[in-house]
């Protein structure tokens, strides 16, 4: 049963690996205790190289009954301070939402890795972004918001999936790392890094367990009256105000003399950056802002972007619900167009060019 | 005074456990949730579990129930106590893990997390408060309604033809090959409490000797939600609902009949 990824563990190597098997490479990596999971396509491949790997590592492994109760076992270990992750695509995450309300409500820690597919309903098993809405703005019932990464690579598939636990522990948050299935089934060289928990990640001093000589510990999220529940609203609301201000992330290319950009995350970016390239040989001035955070989405940047060119060209797998962030960041000063596609087609580096091109002598 | 020499010669008979907190309850008057904590209360205190006990609880009439006792507690969403559990007891196999249940909670929403929780053998114990119907909300038909029983959902008494009959998790679960031990028993009477205190203690011993999965399942009475007073509500679990869920124990390995 070993595979290519299983019988890799050299830092500093580079290897090949499918971008599941690289999810699971980096939890483990970062000191993930257990995994819940269920199969769904295409994702199957991380619940099966956690099935191999935690148990050889003397840690949790759990295939639940459903994605309810996976998500749910996360919620048990990650409240006595484990870290926990469980992961799925679009339909099964649909499934995990009030888990995901609960532990955001309950301000636990833990990492859910969402490999999308096409939708809604059953759709197909074919690559989309149509869960950045469902991502983004909360998902679930109630006030808030999960952090999400969206990786590009496999090597993102690792290294975003380390960092997620990372960030989990230090907000009491739950993470999405939000990828599309091409992401999840790609091999591709990776470099294996050595992970460094940070240093200054707060003590877990809220986590059940053994309780000896302090007092009793209660995880929950329910607040009867008004004058409770408001406060710890406006407490999660101040936590993501202050991600927004310390964890936006995102890359650029091309994009100190671009008169037009490209805006795209996930393997439509990887498409851009092909034609953007292409239309440079062209002559076409365009460049690539690609955002690895879609929660905090980085406001500013875009918005001082939008301020540098001349119009905005925005990809996604899906019907434009990005675009929507866009829109109203940009917020009229330059044109914004948009090119998606659905049901399980990836965009084209021709089609990006063509759009690309449009743009370039609308912006003229 | 009398009081003190009555002091100097007075035995202790009686006294709050450890692990209850001296929360005043919120139950209703004649409510049997208040007899079963103390039970469980007093378990914990007799096996020593209370420093590394932790707690799963449910949505429902005991959503509180953490604020009953010293010791850690986390709440569930409805029905997936035992999943949480099982998050909990496989990453801490140290710690004593149970979830307290209501019949909603565990024999509707929560179905597949119980039914999984049980096969997969996993080792906590399950407190299963079976009422007969949805208190917190208010009196609804439950998965255990009796047939007739009327609720603010079947006004007309539960219609077999329309709404099914009353599930016996228990009994479903026995058939499992991984659960050590199963078992019914009632708070509807001293002698019934008695019984309900060495089920619950066998249980608990059952996980503390890594045997595996154990659920005590407690008749309880719902005075309330029944429209009968605490005294009628006793003699209703005994006539009415102890003829549809017999008390006993439904399956019991070996190992667990040793403890």
């Amino acid at each position: 049963m070993a595979t290519r990824a299983d019988t890799v563990a050299t830092v500093g190597s580079r290897v090949l690996m499918e971008g599941n098997e690289a999810f699971g490479e980096g939890a483990i990596r970062a000191g993930c205790d257990a995994y819940f999971g269920y199969p769904i396509t295409p994702q199957t491949e991380l619940l099966e190289f956690m099935s191999r790997r935690m148990p050889a590592l003397g840690r949790t492994f759990v295939q639940a009954e459903s994605e309810i109760a996976a998500i749910n076992m996360v919620l048990g270990a990650a409240a006595t301070g484990a870290r926990a992750m469980t992961s799925s695509s679009s339909p099964g995450i649909s499934l995990k939402q009030e888990g995901i309300s609960y532990l955001a409500g309950d301000e636990l820690p833990a990492v859910i890795v969402n490999v999308m597919r096409g939708g809604p309903g059953l759709g197909n098993v074919a690559p989309a972004q149509g869960d950045y809405f469902q991502a983004t703005k909360g998902g679930g019932h109630g006030v808030y918001h999960p952090i999400v990464l969206a990786p590009a690579s496999v090597q993102e598939a690792m290294d975003l999936t380390a960092l997620a636990f990372d960030l989990a522990d230090r907000y009491r948050t739950p993470v999405i790392v939000l990828a599309d299935g091409v992401i999840g089934q790609t091999v591709e060289p990776v470099v294996i890094k050595e992970y460094e928990r940070p240093r200054d990640l707060p003590e877990k001093d809220w986590a059940l367990g053994l309780s000896a000589g302090r007092k009793r510990r209660i995880i929950e999220s329910i607040g009867l009256e008004p004058e409770k529940l408001e406060p710890r609203n406006l407490r999660l609301v101040q936590k993501y105000q202050t991600i927004k201000e310390r964890e936006v992330r995102w890359t650029g290319t091309h994009l100190d003399d671009a008169e037009i950009a490209v805006i795209a995350f996930g393997t439509p970016a990887r498409v851009s950056l092909s034609a953007v390239r292409a239309a440079r040989v062209d002559g076409v001035r365009a460049g690539l802002f690609r955002p690895i955070t879609l929660f905090p989405f980085p406001e500013r940047e875009v918005a001082d972007l939008a301020r540098r060119v001349k119009g905005v060209l925005v990809v996604e797998l899906n019907q434009g619900q990005m675009l929507e962030d866009v829109e109203r960041i940009v917020a009229g000063r330059v044109p914004v167009r948009f090119l998606g596609r659905l049901g399980g087609f990836v965009v084209s580096p021709d089609e990006v060019l063509a759009a690309l091109k449009q743009l370039w002598e609308e912006a003229r | 005074m009398s009081t003190a020499a009555s002091a100097a010669t007075a035995q202790l008979v009686l006294t709050r456990p450890r692990s209850l907190s001296t929360a005043v309850t919120h139950y209703c008057p004649g409510c049997g949730h208040g007899i079963v904590h103390r039970l469980v209360g007093e378990t914990i205190d007799e096996l020593g579990l209370q420093e590394r006990t932790v707690a799963v609880w449910p949505v429902g009439c005991a959503v509180f129930g953490y604020n009953y006792f010293e010791f850690d507690g986390c709440e569930a969403a409805h029905g997936r106590a035992p999943a949480v559990a099982t998050g909990i007891k496989r990453v801490h196999p140290e710690l004593f893990v149970f979830t307290y249940q209501g019949d909603g909670d565990l024999g509707a929403i929560g179905t597949a997390e119980i039914i999984h929780a049980a096969a997969r053998g996993e080792n906590i114990t399950v407190i299963f408060v079976n009422n007969a119907v949805y208190g917190m909300t208010g009196g609804q038909m439950a998965p255990t309604t009796l047939a007739g029983q009327r609720t603010t959902s079947t006004p007309g008494g539960r219609d077999p033809g329309r709404a099914g009959y009353p599930i016996r998790v228990s009994e479903m679960l026995a058939t499992l090959e991984a659960p050590r031990y199963i078992t019914r028993v009632s708070v509807h009477s001293p002698a019934a409490i008695r019984k309900a205190g060495a089920a619950i203690r066998r249980a608990f011993k059952c996980q503390v000797a890594g045997l595996g999965f154990s659920l005590v399942e407690v008749l309880s009475p719902c005075p309330t939600n029944w429209g009968v007073s605490p005294r009628e509500a006793q003699r209703w679990l005994e006539e009415r609902m102890v003829p549809y869920f017999p008390l006993g124990d439904i399956k019991m390995v070996a190992e667990v009949g040793k403890l």
